[in-house]
C-alpha cells in the first residue's frame, strides 16, 4: 500500500532523511521510533505530500506522491506533531470544516461528526472553541480530523503526545482496532506502545533505517535477551556453576549475588524467544535438587534495544 | 471544475468565519466606519458640506488612506497565523490545491472588506437626502473602492506568507502599500515633472492605484484600470503560491 524507495530529503547540506526504504502492507501498523531529529517527521510530512523529497520516490495505493498528490491526500489522514487545529474555531465547526474539504456534504457529514466525536471522547467538549480546550482534547481533536473520512492510510505523527496514561490508552485502544483494516504508520518515543500496539516497528538515526522488524525480534537484540535468570536458597556457587555449564545451550554463567540467595544470570548460546533454556536449566535444578526461588526468561527490552542501536551508531561515527 | 470551487468555498466558509468568531471583525467594522465619515465630513479634511456637491468624491478621496493600513490589517494573519499555529501543514496535507487555498483565504478577507464597505450606505442616504446625486458615479466609485481594497488585500495576502509574524506582515504590507499611493500621488507626481521625462513619469503614475481609482470615481469604468486591479491581484496571489511552495520545498 505504501511504498518508499530510496528516500532522501535535504535541508541545506544536512540530511534530514538519507536513503529511506520500506513497504507498508494493508494491516499492518507501523511503530516509526528514533531519537528526536532523526527524520521521523520528515519522512511522514514527504508521505502525506507537505513537503517534496529531494530524492526517491513514495507511492501510497498505487499512486506517486509527486504525480497525483490529491489522490493521494484524499487516501491519507494525518495528524501532525503537535496536534494544529484552527483556535477560533468551536470541535465541531472545526470537524465539519474537515468532512466537507475531504468531501462529505448532509447526512454522510453529519453522521462522519458525530462517529468521530464519539470515537475520540469528544461529546462533552463538541461547542467548545479550540483555544480553551486542554491538550489532551486538543490533541484527540486533531486526531478525529484524521479519521473523520475512514482512510484507508493513517499516518500519525506522535499521536499519543501529550495525553494522560487513560487517555493514552484510549488512543491506543482506537489505533490497534482501526489497524485491522488499515494501513497505519505512527512515530513516537514511547516503546511499550510499540510493543503494545505495533505489528512491525522501524528505528531510525539521523536518517537512516537502523533496525526494522516485528517488536519480538528486535527485543533480542537488547543485550542480555534470552537469557536466564535464577535465583537458589542454600546452594554452593561451584557446584551448582559446574551444573549449568555442562548444559549445553549455555554460553556463559555470571553471579550476580551469592549472600542468603545465590542469584545467577545464565546466558544462551543462541538468543531466542523461546524458554527453552529456562526448561534445560530447570531439568538440572531438579536432578541436582537444589531449592529453587526464582526461574525467569529475560525477554529483552525494547528501550535497551532502542538505546543500543541508536548510540552505537553514534559511537561509530564519533570514532570515525 | 465544480470540486475546486467548492474547495474554495469551503475555505473562505472557514475563513470568512474566522474573523466573526473573533472581536476583530467588529473592532474594524467600527474603526472603518468612524473613519470613513470623520474623513468625508470634517471640514478640513473631506469637506463634504463645504463643496456643495451632490457627490461622493470626498468620502472616496480618502479611501486609498484609510485602507492603507485597515487593509493589512486584515490581511495579516491570512498565512502567517497558519504557520505559527502550524495549521499550515493541516491545510497542504488536505486534498485541495494550493491555488484553491490561496483563493478561497483571499476571497474571504475581500468578502469581509466588502461587508464593512456596504455598511458605509447611510452616507449614500445622506447624499440623496441633501441633493440628487449621480448614482452611476456612486456605483462606479464603490466599484472602484473595491478593486482597491482587492489589490491592498492580494498584497498583504503576500507578505503574510513571507513571515509568521503579524505585525512583521502588517509592516511590510502597509509599506508596500504606500508605495503603490505614492507613484501617483500629486506631491509626488509634481515632484517628477521637474526633472524626470514624460514617458518616466506616466509609466510610474500607471503603477499608483490612485491613478486607476481616480477613474472610477468620476464615474468611468476603464477596461485599463480593471485590468491593472486584477492584474496586481492575480501577481500578487501568484506569488503567494510561489512563496507558500518554497517554504514546503526548504
Amino acid at each position: 500500500m505504501i511504498k518508499v524507495n530510496n528516500l532522501t530529503k535535504a535541508f541545506g547540506p544536512k540530511l534530514a532523511v538519507n536513503d529511506v526504504s520500506f513497504t507498508v502492507e494493508r494491516g499492518e501498523i507501523l511503530g516509526f521510533l528514533g531519537p528526536n531529529g532523526s527524520g521521523k517527521s520528515t519522512t511522514m510530512r514527504m508521505i502525506t505530500g507537505f513537503f517534496p523529497p529531494t530524492k526517491g520516490k513514495i507511492t501510497v495505493g498505487g499512486y506517486d506522491v509527486l504525480e497525483s498528490p490529491i489522490q493521494i491526500k484524499k487516501l491519507i489522514g494525518y495528524l501532525p506533531e503537535n496536534a494544529p487545529a484552527y483556535p477560533d474555531m468551536t470541535v465541531r465547526s472545526f470537524l465539519t470544516f474537515s468532512a466537507q474539504i475531504r468531501g462529505l456534504s448532509g447526512s454522510k457529514l453529519r453522521k462522519a461528526v458525530d462517529r468521530v466525536l464519539e470515537l475520540c471522547f469528544l461529546d462533552s467538549v463538541a461547542h467548545q472553541s479550540i483555544d480553551t480546550l486542554s491538550k489532551g482534547y486538543r490533541h484527540r481533536t486533531c486526531f478525529a480530523q484524521s479519521i473523520i473520512h475512514d482512510p484507508d492510510v493513517l499516518i500519525l505523527d506522535e499521536p499519543t503526545d501529550g495525553l494522560d496514561p487513560n487517555q493514552k490508552h484510549e488512543v491506543r485502544g482506537i489505533i490497534r482496532r482501526m489497524g485491522e483494516k488499515k494501513v497505519i504508520i505512527f512515530s513516537t518515543h514511547i516503546l511499550e506502545e510499540v510493543e503494545e500496539v505495533c505489528s512491525r516497528a522501524i528505528i531510525v538515526d539521523r536518517g537512516r533505517i537502523v533496525a526494522d522488524g516485528i517488536p519480538e525480534d528486535l527485543k533480542l537484540r537488547a543485550p542480555g535477551a534470552g537469557s536466564v535468570l535464577l535465583k537458589l536458597r542454600d546452594a554452593n556457587v561451584a557446584e551448582v556453576k559446574e551444573k549449568l555449564q555442562q548444559i549445553k545451550t549455555v554460553d556463559s554463567v555470571l553471579v550476580l549475588e551469592d549472600e542468603f540467595t545465590l542469584s545467577l544470570r545464565i546466558k544462551a548460546k543462541y538468543p531466542a524467544p523461546g524458554g527453552d533454556l529456562a526448561l534445560s536449566v530447570s531439568q538440572a535444578a531438579t536432578d541436582a535438587g537444589w531449592r529453587l526461588e526464582e526461574l525467569h526468561t529475560e525477554s529483552g527490552r525494547l528501550d535497551e534495544v532502542f538505546r543500543t542501536i541508536t548510540q552505537s551508531e553514534t559511537a561509530q561515527e564519533k570514532a570515525a | 471544475m465544480t470540486i475546486s470551487i467548492r474547495n474554495t468555498w469551503v475555505i473562505t466558509k472557514r475563513e470568512l468565519g474566522g474573523y466573526f468568531a473573533s472581536p476583530v471583525a467588529y473592532v474594524f467594522i467600527v474603526i472603518f466606519l468612524v473613519l470613513t465619515g470623520f474623513f468625508t465630513f470634517s471640514e478640513q479634511l473631506g469637506g463634504f458640506f463645504l463643496r456643495d456637491e451632490a457627490s461622493l468624491n470626498s468620502f472616496f478621496s480618502w479611501h486609498p488612506w484609510i485602507y492603507l493600513f485597515l487593509v493589512p490589517a486584515v490581511g495579516m494573519r491570512l498565512w502567517s497565523e497558519e504557520r505559527r499555529q502550524g495549521t499550515l501543514e493541516l491545510l497542504f496535507t488536505m486534498p485541495i490545491s494550493t491555488t484553491q487555498a490561496i483563493l478561497g483565504k483571499f476571497l474571504a478577507g475581500w468578502a469581509f472588506l466588502v461587508i464593512a464597505l456596504v455598511l458605509t450606505f447611510p452616507t449614500v442616504l445622506t447624499v440623496r437626502y441633501l441633493g440628487e446625486p449621480d448614482m452611476g458615479v456612486i456605483f462606479t466609485g464603490y466599484l472602484g473602492s473595491v478593486m482597491l481594497a482587492g489589490s491592498y488585500l492580494s498584497i498583504s495576502c503576500m507578505t503574510s506568507a513571507l513571515t509568521r509574524n503579524q505585525v512583521i506582515s502588517f509592516i511590510l504590507s502597509a509599506v508596500l502599500c504606500f508605495f503603490l499611493i505614492l507613484a501617483g500621488w500629486p506631491p509626488v507626481t509634481d515632484l517628477l515633472v521637474e526633472w524626470a521625462p514624460k514617458y518616466l513619469m506616466s509609466i510610474i503614475s500607471s503603477f499608483s492605484v490612485v491613478t486607476h481609482f481616480f477613474s472610477f470615481r468620476r464615474g468611468v469604468i476603464d477596461s485599463l484600470d480593471v485590468v491593472f486591479f486584477l492584474s496586481l491581484i492575480g501577481f500578487c496571489l501568484f506569488t503567494t503560491s510561489v512563496i507558500l511552495r518554497s517554504l514546503r520545498t526548504n
